[in-house]
């Protein structure tokens, strides 16, 4: 049972001259699946800049390698585990943890940081449905997975975020990414000679996770639990430890962890970037259990595996460490100068094909075509007159969308490891001490709400909004990674929706010069209900060079606020539209891709020059739920006029709830210095609108005080999650 | 000069950053001990670092409890050799006994990471001597098992004998039984703590949290 096309099987055939046998055409459908071949993206995406100064290695690795100076990398990386997670969410958001660690590894880096962006339908009851108790089910038990593997390998899992969303119904996505830290020439540079062995360490092979690839690369259709995998992280740190170590010996020549598709796709992947031949005999392998196939033991996705290329006379060295941290090996095979992949199953030739052929997937040509939905969607809203607007605040701020995180947060461990600086809930971003004098800033970001209606806009949003957030905290932007989540690419308006995220990510980087270190596409996210929202989901990664430059949102008593950039009636895709009104439509907010360079120079310019006490992004929920933030974060009130901040809103709702893009709030003791360096810079949107001071919190105009609470009141309505959860 | 070992087991996670805290930060010289090697007799004081030793399986520490390690710890914490036991070390040293009471599955059931503020109820110990009895101190905790529990025989016992070192304070975070976060042993000279002093010196400057580490550059 094999899932090549008829085209694929012709292809194959014809490459071959030959038929191929039962073992080799499982192999191929493995390695040719959407979720290991990229067959469907591959030259869309290979269009994104990655070049630059900082990119030691680019896409297509198992991780992007970006210099952060003095000598150092980091590798980051990210995954996701739908299909899985949404089967036993538990396992699966455990194992796509493993997995993205070891991307991390392969790398030759130590693991520093995990960060994760979950999306779920809304977890509240509504009107009876059962959907929210599936989702509030699926919520808990992948934190639960992601925090126990986490916790367990010692890896702190340090930022997040987390949409609600009705298309993720019966369904969630699960991506997770790591970031890694070494030395520059500790990456390893996978080399292979003829005669060099083959090694799997690790977890035995069993018949868990068998063609999880092949199930990632279709419609979720059923609760295929024989494709998810089985977490261990006690055997992921273990090793973690004696690769690192066998490292430091120079006793790995080639290394690579084994992922979606097993042994198959490692193993073609691998000889493939290699040029060289394997020849392998599965009989050596150690396994949980007697009597598996060739295929099985070739398609099998047991976790806690990696494969080792080593000189021989390297063996006692890699010998000794394993058996101190007790991990199981194999040596199965050799390398050879021939391209073939020679699969032996206890002498018995079972398969023999080149790697070029495996590794090299026909590229399948997908049609495209505007969703009709979009123009139906942004045509005028007719919205009700807004009421008590202070109400609104305060459901705003307490559905699980805008509240408080905490419930999820507090069960990883963010802290071990000795480098967290910011934590999860304090920051924009989480900064994480990577030397003695520089500091690592990064943050997840999607928006499937925005990129539905506009895919385009939406994903330039979702880059501005993670390179904003790495901003606040006091860092250049210096690499971006992204994961591209649709529904089925044989539908072609999921298609289209996909082109417009690339061309996105791709104006972006360019405009920005910020390369694309990294990236993962996942088709297929679908039920029988129909295909998520689009989600692309982008990281950035911000260099801090100095410690005086890290930055909070939290409000200071006696801070004058400032807002930089203008706010537009752009309602469309917004929280208050969505979880207010249920609307879905309207103007999304769109990105000027100038503005945002301005904007974000000019935040860098008061942070350089330590004139701002704290900075915060504007984004979800607007201006009022951004302000409320940075108040319940620094124990706080305030006051703002609301006519003082520059805007073309038509309705004070919009003004206030707005998710126009490039703005940000200011908070500082020195509103003369942050007034002259901003009126220096031409072109610059900015005001004064406002002063933390006592418990109030109040926006008015001249006429009217429009909101009128307190800092209490906030705080008490902050924890939404909690309250849903632990109900 | 005092020589401190820091035992790292299989699933040990902090060592790293006990590491760093003690070399870097306290410029107290410690050094990395494997479980197994028979060298933890050479050093003078000991840390135990959290983490999941043995991925935790059984039972927090029930493992690592039986290393040949926990028999050269007997011998030193009867010698008078400071031993300091943070999360997993605090429950390796109940299980092998070096410490009364034993820590079960948070009241929650679920981990719990973040700061709590904690109380020194007992200046016995070498740990807090120089620390006075009620002063707070905030410090992070990150811990599944970290409720601590006690028959009433024993926890007469160690309130009687000042060996409960720290409670929580207003918020207990596990469940722990009269709020304890730390025990001491009879003597003084071995502590188990769920919270972590070395974190609280990575990010900030906790004076408490050091006092509490530099303990073990203490002779004696």
């Amino acid at each position: 049972m094999s899932n090549l096309t008829k085209e694929e099987s012709e292809y194959l055939k014809s490459k071959l001259r030959r038929y191929p046998n039962v073992v080799e055409t499982e192999i191929v459908g493995a390695e040719w699946s959407e979720h290991c071949s990229y067959k469907s993206s591959k030259r869309f995406i290979r269009t994104f800049p990655n070049k630059g100064n900082r990119i030691v290695l680019g896409p297509g690795n198992d991780a992007g390698v970006l210099d952060v100076g003095d000598g150092y990398v980091v590798t980051v990386h990210i995954e996701s585990h739908n299909h899985p997670s949404a089967v036993d969410p538990y396992g699966g958001a455990a194992t796509g943890v493993g997995g993205v660690i070891r991307d991390i590894l392969s790398m030759g880096s130590r693991p520093i940081a995990l960060l994760n962006a979950l999306r779920f339908a809304p977890p509240q009851s509504q009107r009876g449905d059962e959907s929210s108790s599936y989702s509030r089910w699926l919520l808990r038990n992948v934190v639960r997975g992601i925090g126990e593997y986490g916790n367990c390998i010692g890896v702190p899992t340090v930022a997040g975020e987390i949409e609600f969303d009705p298309s993720f119904g019966n369904y969630c996505l699960v991506d997770v990414a790591s970031l890694g830290f070494c030395r520059r020439e500790s990456i390893v540079r996978n080399t292979a000679k003829q005669g060099d062995l083959i090694i799997i360490v690790g977890g035995a092979t069993g018949r868990d996770g068998i063609r999880g690839a092949s199930f990632a690369s279709t419609v979720y259709v059923r609760n295929d639990r024989s494709a998810v995998q089985i977490p261990d992280p006690f055997l992921e740190k273990l090793i973690i430890e004696a690769i690192l170590e066998a490292l430091k010996e120079g006793t790995i020549n080639a290394l690579k962890d084994l992922g979606g598709g097993g042994l198959a796709c490692c193993l073609s992947e691998v000889s493939d970037k290699l040029g060289m031949g394997f020849v392998i005999d599965l009989a050596n392998l150690h396994v949980k259990e007697k009597g598996m196939s060739a295929e099985e033991i070739m398609l099998s996705e047991s976790q806690e595996r990696m494969l080792i290329i080593a000189d021989n006379s390297k063996m006692n060295n890699i010998k000794r460490i394993f058996e101190r941290y007790g991990l199981r090996y194999a040596i199965i095979g050799k390398v050879a100068t021939h391209g073939n992949l020679v699969i032996k199953h206890g002498g018995r030739i079972v398969a023999n094909i080149p790697a070029r052929i495996v590794a090299n997937a026909p590229p399948a040509s997908r049609h495209f075509k505007r969703p009709l939905y979009i123009s139906r969607l942004s045509g005028p809203l007719k919205l009700p007159p807004s009421r008590d607007l202070t109400k609104t605040l305060l459901r705003m701020l307490s559905k699980p969308a805008g509240s408080s995180k905490e419930w999820a947060y507090r069960q990883y461990d963010h802290e071990v490891g000795a480098r967290t600086i910011l934590r999860p809930g304090e920051a924009d971003a989480a900064v994480l001490r990577i030397t003695d004098r520089k500091f690592i800033s990064i943050k997840l970001d999607g928006n499937s709400k925005h990129c539905y209606i506009d895919p385009y806009h939406g994903t330039l949003g979702c880059l501005s909004e993670s390179c904003r957030n790495v901003v606040c905290t006091g860092a250049n932007p210096i690499g971006i990674i992204d994961h591209l989540q649709f529904g089925s690419p044989e539908n072609p308006e999921v298609f289209w929706t996909f082109k417009r995220a690339v061309s996105a990510i791709r104006n972006f980087c360019k405009f920005m010069k910020i390369p694309v270190v990294g990236g993962k596409v996942s088709f297929y996210n679908e039920t029988p209900n129909g295909p998520i929202k689009p989600s692309p989901v982008i990281g950035a990664i911000g260099l801090i060079e100095e410690k005086r430059l890290i930055r909070r949102p939290s409000l200071k008593d006696g801070d004058t606020i400032f807002i930089i950039g203008r706010t537009k009636d752009e309602i469309g895709g917004s929280e208050y539209l969505e979880s207010i009104h249920h609307i879905t439509g309207g103007n999304v907010p769109k990105l000027d891709l100038v503005v945002d360079k301005l904007n974000r120079r000019s935040v860098m310019r008061l942070i350089e020059n330590d004139t701002v006490s704290s900075v915060h992004d504007c984004s979800k929920g607007g201006i009022a739920t951004a302000l409320c933030e940075m108040a319940i974060l620094g124990h706080v009130g305030f006051t703002v006029f609301i006519d003082d901040i520059p805007n073309s809103c038509s309705r004070i709702d919009n003004l206030l709830f707005s998710e126009s893009h490039s703005r940000y709030l200011i908070g500082t003791q020195e509103p003369k210095k942050v007034q002259r360096i901003l009126s220096d810079v031409k072109g610059l949107v900015f005001f004064q609108i406002g002063s933390a001071y006592n418990e109030k919190v109040v926006f008015k105009t001249k006429n009217e005080i429009v909101i009128d609470t307190n800092l209490r009141t906030l705080t008490r309505n902050f924890g939404g999650l909690e309250h849903v959860m632990s109900s | 000069m005092t020589k401190v070992g820091i035992v790292v087991f299989p699933g040990s996670n902090c060592e790293r950053d006990v590491h760093y805290v003690l070399n870097r930060v306290l410029n107290i010289p410690a050094s990395y001990v494997w479980h197994n090697s028979g060298r933890i007799s050479e050093y003078d004081s000991v840390v135990i670092p959290g983490g999941f030793s043995y991925g935790d399986r059984l039972r927090a520490g029930a493992i690592a409890a039986h290393s040949p390690v926990v028999n050269e710890l007997q011998k030193m914490a009867k010698k008078g050799n400071i031993i300091l036991g943070i999360c997993n070390g605090f429950q390796i040293l109940a299980e092998c006994n070096l410490l009364p009471g034993a820590l079960v599955m948070n009241n929650s059931l679920s981990f719990v990471c973040k700061w709590a503020t904690i109380e020194v109820n007992s200046n016995n110990s070498i740990f807090t001597s120089s620390l006075k009895r009620k002063h707070k101190i905030i410090m992070p905790i990150a811990h599944g098992e970290g409720r601590y529990v006690a028959s009433d025989r024993v926890l007469t016992k160690i309130a009687r004998n000042n060996q409960i070192t720290f409670k929580y304070f207003k918020d207990n975070p596990n469940g722990s039984i009269a709020n304890i976060a730390a025990v001491c042993n009879d003597a003084g000279n071995v502590m188990g703590i769920m919270p972590h002093p070395e974190r609280a010196l990575v990010n900030g400057q906790s004076k408490e949290a050091a006092t509490i580490l530099q303990a073990l550059s203490i002779h004696r």
